[in-house]
């Protein structure tokens, strides 16, 4: 007993099973989120998904899995086999690698960097050149093209985003997600969507910036992450499937993976800038370590589910529809924004 | 319109449109759901839907009317006409039945529903049901035979038939035999006529009685 504790507080066995624990959350999550999208889908459109394996289909994400590692893993002949073995591995990486800085709980951060969110970013772009990297392995037309749009859209919106996170940023003086968290601790009111932890002059005077920041945001996030409206890269109706066309067993699941470790990414962010992160909306009730993790995974929860509820909504956006909204709408919105937040944090 | 309110009036418009239709597919997402689970659940089938076809071989007289009405000729039967000796029973209808059916086989793989055979049918024993989950592993077993007759009751009527046939073919020479003797008789007697018509008579009529030995047999 005493060996195996002693080997527990070796500092590298620390560091390995803390850095397990997002990735065992990610695919619990993945499980999860497959089977809700699937009846959230299914009942927009009044039908009901999974209904014969376990109650209401629930062990269905299982066998889904299951089929998909029995799978058989084909590589194309003339595909480039290096990169395309590397791309999925290279998406999910990028992916997981930013949850390292991802205030799960009050008690539980796998890094606490002053460089957060900026780290964060800079993380998952690591994304786009996987995609980039599967969709020229594959040496498939549809591959590339889904390739190409998903890098073109990816960096578009990457600067309407992350002058979205400046803007957060300017708000808290911080890059620090764990201190961005605390400062909108104490329920609901201090939360930045609502004008954050100040006085109630400049409250009111963020508010509205918050609430353009929060909606640009949230719709660069879902570009990012490739899903509808913008989910041209994989297109099925254009593309087949996009880059992940010619890919196959488990590198396909982890291509699924990373696409839904993503999308909750993007929600976890939304709600640390805007949603107050894990703090309770109750102030001190309900909080704590394993509460705080239970508000943060519902806060984000529930952002994954407006994404699928937009999925199911709105139709595909076309390409140059696509790059009108990132740089004629969202971007000088962001730059206006970020100038008024400036003046208002200054007086 | 300027360039700038058509501007902002495109994005009004868009988060607008996106809102209703958020409302729209929430409204649907918490409204009950269509899908009928089938295999445990089945629809109520309206009362003259056309479905696996039902044949009443005991009231069939055979009168061949619905195989001649199918479209696609995948009903085949096989009659035979029974001697007026046998009773072969009535249908529930009340019809004296004179034909035996020894095969009644309808291709349910090739028929195609639509009830033209039903209709005319004197003794109404074809019948279209409600009955859709008919699928077979084997195509032959999607031929139906309906006939109940075993091939050896198939061979007794056929026995039968040849008796009577053969009997009534007897019957029938005897009785042109004593036509022809009579005739033979009438002729002899008025001696002074010649006798090379009456020659040419008798082998005439003798061979005539033998013609509707044939027909039941064909029957
Ligand atoms: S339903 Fe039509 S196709 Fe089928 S057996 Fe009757 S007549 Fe023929
Ligand atoms: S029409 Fe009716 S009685 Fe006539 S052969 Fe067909 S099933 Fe028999």
């Amino acid at each position: 007993m005493e060996n195996i504790l002693a080997f527990l507080n070796e500092p590298a066995v620390t560091m390995v099973l803390l850095a397990l624990i997002p990735l065992v959350f990610i695919l619990v999550y993945a499980l999860v989120t497959i089977y809700f999208e699937m009846k959230v889908a299914a009942h927009i459109q009044n039908r009901l998904a999974y209904m014969e394996t376990g109650w209401h289909g629930v062990i269905q994400p299982i066998a889904d899995m299951l089929k998909l590692l029995q799978k058989e893993d084909i590589i194309p002949t003339s595909a480039d086999k290096f990169l395309f073995i590397l791309a999925p591995y290279l998406v999910f990486i990028g992916t997981y690698a930013s949850f390292a800085v991802m205030p799960f709980s009050s008690g539980f951060i796998g890094s606490n960097i002053d460089l957060g969110i900026f780290y964060l970013v800079a993380a998952s772009s690591l994304v786009v050149v996987g995609l980039l990297m599967a969709g020229w392995a594959s040496n498939n037309k549809w591959s590339l093209f889904g390739a190409l749009r998903s890098a073109a859209q990816i960096v578009s919106y990457e600067i309407p985003g992350v002058l979205a996170i400046l803007g957060v940023v300017m708000v808290f003086g911080t890059m620090n997600m764990q201190t961005m968290t605390q400062m909108q601790d104490g329920g609901i009111q201090n939360w930045l969507i609502i004008g954050g932890n100040f006085p109630l002059g400049q409250k009111l005077a963020l508010f509205p910036f918050m609430f353009i920041l929060f909606i640009i945001y949230l719709l660069s996030s879902m570009a990012e992450v490739n899903r509808t409206p913008f989910d041209l890269p994989e297109a099925e109706s254009e593309l087949v499937q996009g880059y992940n066309t010619e890919y196959s067993g488990m590198k396909f699941a982890i291509f699924y993976l990373a696409e839904y470790a993503n999308l909750f990414l993007v929600s976890a962010i939304v709600v640390v800038m805007f949603f107050g992160g894990w703090t309770s909306p109750f102030g001190s009730f309900m909080s704590g370590t394993v509460w705080s993790a239970f508000w943060f995974v519902l806060k984000g929860m529930s952002f994954v589910f407006l994404n699928i509820w937009l999925r199911w909504t709105l139709p595909r956006l076309r390409v140059d529809q696509l790059m009108y909204v990132s740089w004629k709408v969202l971007t000088p919105f962001a730059l206006f924004c970020v100038i008024a937040i400036g003046f208002i944090m200054v007086i | 319109m300027t360039a700038l309110t058509i501007y902002f009036n495109d994005i009004y418009r868009a988060i607008s449109s996106a809102l209703i239709g958020m409302r729209i597919t929430i409204r649907q997402m918490v409204s009950p759901t269509v899908t009928l689970q089938y295999p445990h659940e089945k629809k109520q089938m309206p009362d003259r839907v056309r479905n696996r076809l039902y044949m009443n071989y005991d009231d069939c007289i055979g009168c061949e009317l619905c195989a001649k009405a199918c479209p696609v000729d995948c009903i085949e039967i096989e009659v035979m006409k029974a001697p007026p000796t046998e009773t072969l029973g009535e249908t529930s209808t009340g019809q004296k039945k004179r034909i035996y059916v020894t095969k009644f086989d309808i291709d349910i793989a090739k028929c195609c529903y639509c009830g033209l055979c039903v209709f005319p049918c004197p003794t109404e024993c074809l019948k279209m049901t409600d009955v859709y989950e008919f699928s077979e592993y084997d195509r032959n077993n999607l031929i139906y035979n309906f006939g109940t007759m075993s091939p050896v009751d198939v061979e007794t009527a056929k026995l039968k038939v040849k008796q009577y046939d053969e009997e009534q073919a007897a019957k029938k020479a005897a009785a042109a035999a004593q036509a022809a003797a009579a005739k033979a008789a009438a002729a002899a007697q008025p001696a002074p006529a010649p006798a090379v018509p009456d020659a040419q008579v008798t082998p005439a009529q003798s061979e005539q009685p033998k013609g509707p030995e044939t027909p039941p047999t064909q029957q």
